[in-house]
């Protein structure tokens, strides 16, 4: 009985010993992966880390000395971007929208169960991986150098990418879905599209919006970014801002402000929202 | 019954009004919608963007996405004639070497466009090129003056003024001008994309490389020709695969380290780990900090520190992440099982000890799993974050991007970035399975 007993300690004991030193193992070349990673960017990169790490705060220190002496003016620099950083705004809000009614059409196309074309399912869900790999950045730049600056591009390119993204978490949704409605809809001879806007979407709407919601915050984010790279909105005018040098950074410390408000702003009440509805959906 | 019939009017009043919303709201929401994208037509102002819009961008895009040209160039002033691919000293022909449709014979050179079209550049400064269905053009310099045999009407695919003379066919084109004679060929396909002419292996079939004799006397077959792939002048493979891999370093340091910042901050930020009040309360304006400031506005700082590299881009990602997880996990934190602690705790354990086996756990397929999904995404923004710190494949699209000719290395590196995001997207996805489900 004790032999028995000892065994199953001896085993246990080792066992546990095997796992730690598996998960010993892990870490270890978890770390060893992050020191030689820091260590090859850092040789890969212009200036070294620990001589930069002292000039960390040289730029903020220049924007704040552009800046201090003309904190009057700050007030109506905020005005004059103003425009400019709804732009942004609009391009991402269009994007989600955009995004979201073709990432709809894709999960629902999608979804087994409840896809239009069963057999091409698959199809539809390879289109959904590309769409969602493709970076903004490229079609912008494509599309920029075809359709000139300005907002188009962006938006063009920020929807092209959250359609996929809204699309795979959308047809996540779908899954779980009722059918119950489906097949009532189409037992009184419903079409496929009055058996998805009659049957499906009331029942995913709350979940939907909440994703929606989630991208529209990502997307503002993106949006400045692409206006970096000319597609018009704050980032444009920030790009234009830091190329005037020193000395007059405090258009850019205007700008950053914005941005930075605008952002905690949507992030506050996306995360408010999508609490709600999460706990409204529910019910 | 009765108490049915008593609640009914209340019941029946209540479905009304829910009614009349649901009906406002079906129809509200897609007006609103609606007016929204009206007033976004305007804001945007696309009825003019046709105006603004470069068709011939387009056309020229699309058409070296998938072709390239060969030019044929006579230095007027020297006589020399050289051929190259794209008119890159890079994609010249070897001395004495020449495509099959071009013969060079002392001063006389003979170009076979297809279709029948035949240009012959002569001796001092002339030109004649035969054109079925129109006739021979000649042209020659008199000084500083084109003088041709064209007769008005001149054709709207010649453009002809004193000092230059271009003739455009569907088979190729032609300048003439007083420092130099070019021809342009057009093929279809992506030019040198394995071995580029200065290697022995240009022209070879795979078969032939892989099984076939020592092509190059000094090499193996094999290892010399990955060496000349590897270092292809006219598409860098070495340097493209270098930018990709820097891509994905910048994504894992960054997501990687961000999260191993922001778990022992998240537990300072969770209300079951910390008591006091001010420290979570900090902590959580500490996140919101880091993740208000955008990745933009991180790179911007960090590129006057640091300067442009895949560094720079690492720390912009690790900064950002830092808020987003620190507030992810903090959540994560305080939704934990208080049983297991107690368990725990029960036999003893010290407070190291009731973290490890009580709370570590619980949350790391949780927290992990989030970790792999921003690694995912942030292949995806270090591409983006390349391209403004100049590191990483981005980089490379950039600047294919700026210089508006090289539309063949853009579709390559499209290509790869897109490959790229979708095998990170199953790697994560792998070890998702893999470690969470334990499958």
């Amino acid at each position: 009985m004790s032999d028995v007993e000892l065994d199953f300690r001896a085993h246990y004991v080792a066992l546990v010993a095997r796992k730690r030193l598996y998960g010993g193992i892990m870490l270890a070349i978890f770390a060893l992966l992050m020191i030689s990673g820091f260590m090859l960017a850092d040789s890969r990169n212009a200036g070294g880390f620990w001589d930069g790490i002292l000039n960390v705060f040289d730029f903020p220190a220049d924007v704040w000395a552009d800046t201090a002496p003309k904190l009057d003016q700050l007030p109506g620099h905020v005005v004059t971007y103003f425009p400019s950083l709804i732009e942004t705004i609009n391009i991402a809000a269009v994007a989600t929208l955009v995004g979201a009614i073709l990432g709809t059409v894709l999960s629902l196309l999608s979804t087994r169960g409840l896809a239009r074309w069963p057999r091409l399912i698959g199809l539809f869900r390879r289109v959904m991986d590309i769409m969602r790999a493709v970076p903004e950045i490229v079609i912008a730049l494509i599309l920029i150098f075809v359709l000139g600056g300005g907002p188009v591009p962006a938006m063009i390119a920020i929807a092209f990418h959250t359609s996929g993204a809204l699309g795979k978490l959308f047809s996540e949704v779908n899954e779980n879905a009722d059918l119950k409605p489906v097949e009532g809809l189409s037992s009184v001879g419903a079409r496929w599209g009055q058996r998805m806007w009659l049957g499906i979407i009331p029942q995913v709407a709350p979940n939907y919006l909440s994703y929606a919601l989630l991208r529209f915050e990502i997307n503002i984010r993106a949006s400045a970014i692409l206006g970096f790279v000319g597609a018009g909105g704050i980032g444009y005018e920030l790009k234009n801002a830091m190329a005037w040098g020193q000395g007059k950074y405090d258009e850019a410390a205007a700008i950053f402000i914005l941005l930075f408000l605008t952002i905690v702003f949507f992030d506050q009440l996306s995360s408010h929202a999508r609490n709600r509805l999460v706990h409204e959906g529910g019910r | 019954m009765s108490a049915m019939t008593a609640t009914n009017p209340d019941l029946r009043g209540f479905i009304d009004t829910r009614f009349a919303r649901k009906k406002l709201l079906s129809i509200g929401v897609p007006v609103l919608v609606l007016a929204y994208l009206v007033y976004i037509v305007f804001a945007f102002d696309i009825p003019g963007l046709a105006g603004r819009a470069r068709i011939d961008n387009a056309q020229t895009l699309t058409r070296d996405m998938v072709s390239y040209k060969t030019h044929v160039t006579r230095d007027n002033r020297d006589g020399e004639t050289s051929v190259s691919v794209e008119g890159e000293r890079k994609g010249e022909y070897p001395e004495g070497v020449t495509p099959d449709w071009v013969d060079i014979a002392g001063d006389t050179t003979t170009i076979r466009l297809g279709g029948g079209q035949v240009v012959t550049f002569l001796p001092d400064t002339a030109l004649r090129m035969e054109i079925p269905d129109f006739g021979t053009i000649e042209a020659r310099m008199e000084g500083r003056e084109v003088v041709t045999n064209l007769e008005e009407p001149i054709p709207d695919w010649i453009s002809l003024s004193r000092a230059r003379m271009a003739i455009t066919t569907a088979e190729g084109r032609v300048s003439f001008t007083r420092n130099r004679t070019e021809v342009f060929n057009y093929f279809y396909g992506w030019e040198l994309f394995f071995f580029t002419f200065d290697s022995p292996y240009h022209g070879y079939a795979a078969g032939e490389i892989l099984f076939g004799p020592r092509i190059d006397p000094e090499r193996g077959n094999i290892a010399g020709s990955l060496e000349d792939f590897w270092h292809n002048k006219m598409w860098s493979h070495g340097q493209v695969v270098w930018a990709l891999f820097e891509t994905i370093l910048m994504a894992f340091l960054g997501t990687f380290g961000a999260a191993v910042i922001s778990l022992p901050l998240a537990f300072l930020a969770a209300k079951n780990f910390t008591p006091l009040g001010p420290v979570r309360f900090a902590l959580r304006r500490f996140f919101d900090l880091f993740r208000g400031i955008d990745g933009l506005i991180w790179t911007i700082i960090l590129a006057r520190a640091f300067g442009p590299g895949p560094m720079t881009g690492a720390l912009a990602i690790l900064l950002t992440d830092t808020g987003s997880f620190g507030k992810m996990f903090s959540e994560a934190l305080e939704n934990v099982d208080e049983k297991q602690i107690e368990g725990v705790s029960s036999t003893g354990a010290a407070v190291a000890h009731r973290y490890r086996f009580g709370v570590i756990p619980q949350i790391t397929p949780v927290l992990l799993s989030q970790v792999l999904y921003f690694f995912e995404s942030n292949t995806r923004s270090a591409t983006i974050i390349g391209a403004i710190t100049g590191g990483g494949i981005g980089l490379l699209l950039t600047q294919a991007m700026i210089t508006q000719k090289d539309w063949e290395e853009v579709t390559y590196y499209i290509v790869l970035v897109v490959l790229m995001v979708m095998a990170m997207d199953s790697v994560s996805g792998f070890l998702r399975r893999k470690l969470i489900k334990g499958e």
